[in-house]
């Protein structure tokens, strides 16, 4: 499809415009941070954001929704409760894209999971290339997501005093034809994109010693390696790391009554592998005691078994968990550290 | 309305069967009389309305289903004390079933060696009493069963039948007896002398607390049945029972989805597993 342009002060309305019709999601200001989170205002989007505190998965997998509700008078009846409204994500990174793409496998697998993927087939995705690293945390060039040619309805990229927008799907091309009045890219838009890429590339610097692709390899013989003892001990079991990762998604079930006990609700919410209790059953016993041993499950979903699985690497290299990290436990130094020492041996 | 994989279907009990101290055997039927379609070694999520869920295997086999389904449940948790206080009638929520069971095909011709111990007999009764049912078809069965007291004994009069039965070698042992007890005393592992076995021609299967299988496991191995033909049911966390939650990962396995049925070959490099 064509590539368009979409004039800056075109944004405002085209945000309120969406807002009329979806619940529309951007990154907005939050202390010196940001977060992503619905737009009241088409003035709150900060497009210029550096990395959002949770990714915006926080749109699809919501740290808590209701599931299903029961009612429990003579007995109790059960029906579904699938909480999806029309949504537009609107600045997504390309990181996040890469992880969308991994929980659309995890969700999608054996058995279809209908509140994520009702909610997933009414979002439309709006990404924006990043032209600069967020932070020396970052090591998206080395997972290879710091651009994305798929995955988006629209992409933009920043070329000065507008928006280039490849449109990736019919959806993405509908939704630009109905609320922004972009122009289709002249020779000369073309050319700054070019130059806009060009200065891109080299201000990202690879930050993990080997190829990723060799990372499921590299970890296969590592699971006895000494640094999991040394990161159990630093680690606080708070579970930071999985809270702020955009491709984790565990998540507990949990039945509330309510009040006058004439209804329950089921609730789905965000869990964390780190916390000590994840794996204990209702006799005591907790098969992943160890702190050293969840911090290593993490790592190696991130880097051996989700790739086994859904043939994509758990890790995006946004660099949310090692910022999120109290005790500065650092994905790519672990990475790093049992790639120096399987090459010594 | 699209479907949720996590909304359960309504089931009610049609009979609660006190068994031990901590243990009831409670039978659940669909409103609709439709069978549950389980395999041997399969689980349910069960629902308590209110209350919460938790994954429960099924006891019964499918050969004596008649419409309804057997959970035997250790009064333990949230989910499992408030079962405990519920009465024929009661209202239940079922998901399931689900996980992969007991690949009984591979079993047939077979000499069948089962070992539970404790609780681990209710996953294992499934697949017992459908070999008893079309007996035929298999080889020797053994079974020996280990418990802690005799009062924890689960299934007696059923244990009397396979003892009295003279196409079943019964083998049972308690780890401490009581003044009424005059059989073996001493952990399950202490069965094992008992039996003699042709190795590749055997299934064996066990099911029991953490701590059980790596010395069952051994007796096992130590009569030289191949890695491949030992079956093990595992026990753990689970939220969903679809292999998404992540709670019951064995490493990279989910036990609710490849499991809870694994061979020994299949998880003995896994130290998390055991």
């Amino acid at each position: 499809m064509r590539l368009r342009v979409l004039p800056k002060e075109q944004v405002p309305d085209m945000v309120r415009a969406l807002m009329a019709d979806y619940r529309v999601w951007g990154p907005k200001a939050k202390g010196p941070q940001f977060a992503f989170e619905p737009l009241y205002d088409p003035a709150e989007m900060r497009l210029d954001y550096n990395i959002s505190i949770l990714s915006p998965k926080v749109a699809l997998q919501p740290p808590q929704e209701r599931i299903a509700v029961f009612h429990l008078d003579g007995g109790f009846s059960v029906e579904p409760v699938l909480e999806v409204e029309p949504t537009v994500i609107f600045g997504m990174h390309t990181c996040d894209l890469h992880a969308l793409e991994l929980l659309d496998r995890a969700f999608s697998a054996d058995f279809p999971d209908a509140h994520y993927l009702e909610r997933r087939k009414q979002t439309l995705i709006i990404s924006i290339e990043c032209l600069q690293p967020c932070d020396e945390h970052s090591f998206c060039k080395s997972m290879g997501t710091w651009t994305a040619d798929e995955g988006y309805d629209l992409h933009l990229t920043d070329i000065g005093d507008a928006y280039t927008v490849h449109v990736g799907t019919e959806a993405g091309e509908a939704l630009l034809a109905k609320y922004a009045q972009a122009r289709p890219a002249a020779d000369a838009d073309v050319r700054r994109l070019n130059e806009v890429m060009s200065a891109k590339w080299p201000r990202f610097q690879h930050r993990l010693n080997f190829d990723a692709a060799e990372l499921p390899s590299l970890l296969a013989t590592a699971y006895d390696h000494p640094i999991w003892a040394e990161l159990g001990d630093r680690c606080l079991s708070c579970g930071s790391c999985t809270n702020v990762c955009p491709t984790c998604y565990c998540f507990n079930v949990i039945d509330s009554p309510d009040l006058s006990l004439k209804e329950a609700v089921r609730l789905r919410r965000w869990d964390s592998c780190q916390l000590d209790e994840f794996a204990r059953v209702a006799s005591g016993e907790n098969f992943r005691e160890a702190r050293a041993a969840r911090q290593r499950h993490r790592m190696f979903r991130k880097g051996k078994w989700l790739y086994e699985r859904f043939g994509k690497l758990g890790c995006v290299g946004c660099g949310r968990c090692i910022r999120a990290c109290l005790t500065h436990i650092n994905i790519v130094d672990t990475f790093n550290a049992i790639h120096a020492s399987q090459h010594r041996r | 309305m699209t479907d949720s994989i996590y909304a359960p279907r309504m089931a009610r009990l049609a009979d609660v069967r006190p068994m031990t101290e901590l243990e009831k055997l409670f039978v659940v039927e669909f409103p609709d009389g439709g069978s549950l379609g389980h395999q041997p070694g399969q689980f349910v999520m069960l629902s308590i309305p209110g209350v919460g869920e938790a994954p429960i295997s099924v006891s019964s086999s499918p050969s004596r289903s008649n419409g309804h389904f057997e959970l035997c449940v250790r009064r333990m948790g949230d989910v499992t004390g408030a079962l405990h206080r519920m009465k024929p009638g009661d209202v239940v929520g079922i998901r399931g079933p689900f996980g992969h069971g007991f690949p009984i095909e591979q079993m047939r011709g077979r000499d069948l060696l089962f070992a539970p111990g404790g609780l681990g007999l209710a996953p294992l009764r499934s697949l017992i009493n459908q070999v008893l049912d079309e007996r035929g078809s298999f080889g020797r069965v053994i079974i020996l069963y280990g418990a802690k007291r005799p009062a924890e004994l689960l299934f007696r009069d059923e244990l009397e039948q396979w003892a009295a039965r003279d196409d079943v070698e019964f083998h049972v042992t308690v780890d401490r007896g009581d003044e009424t007890w005059t059989g073996n005393i001493g952990v399950i592992t202490t069965l094992f002398p008992k039996i003699t076995v042709d190795p590749r021609n055997t299934v064996a299967v066990t099911c029991g607390p953490p701590i059980m299988y790596r010395f069952v496991l051994m007796e096992m191995l130590g009569k030289g049945i191949p890695e491949t033909q030992i079956y093990l049911s595992l026990e753990r966390r689970m939220k969903c029972g679809v292999g998404k939650c992540g709670h019951c990962q064995i490493n990279n396995l989910y036990c609710c989805k490849e499991g809870p049925v694994f061979t020994y070959a299949q998880i003995k490099n896994i130290p998390e597993a055991l």
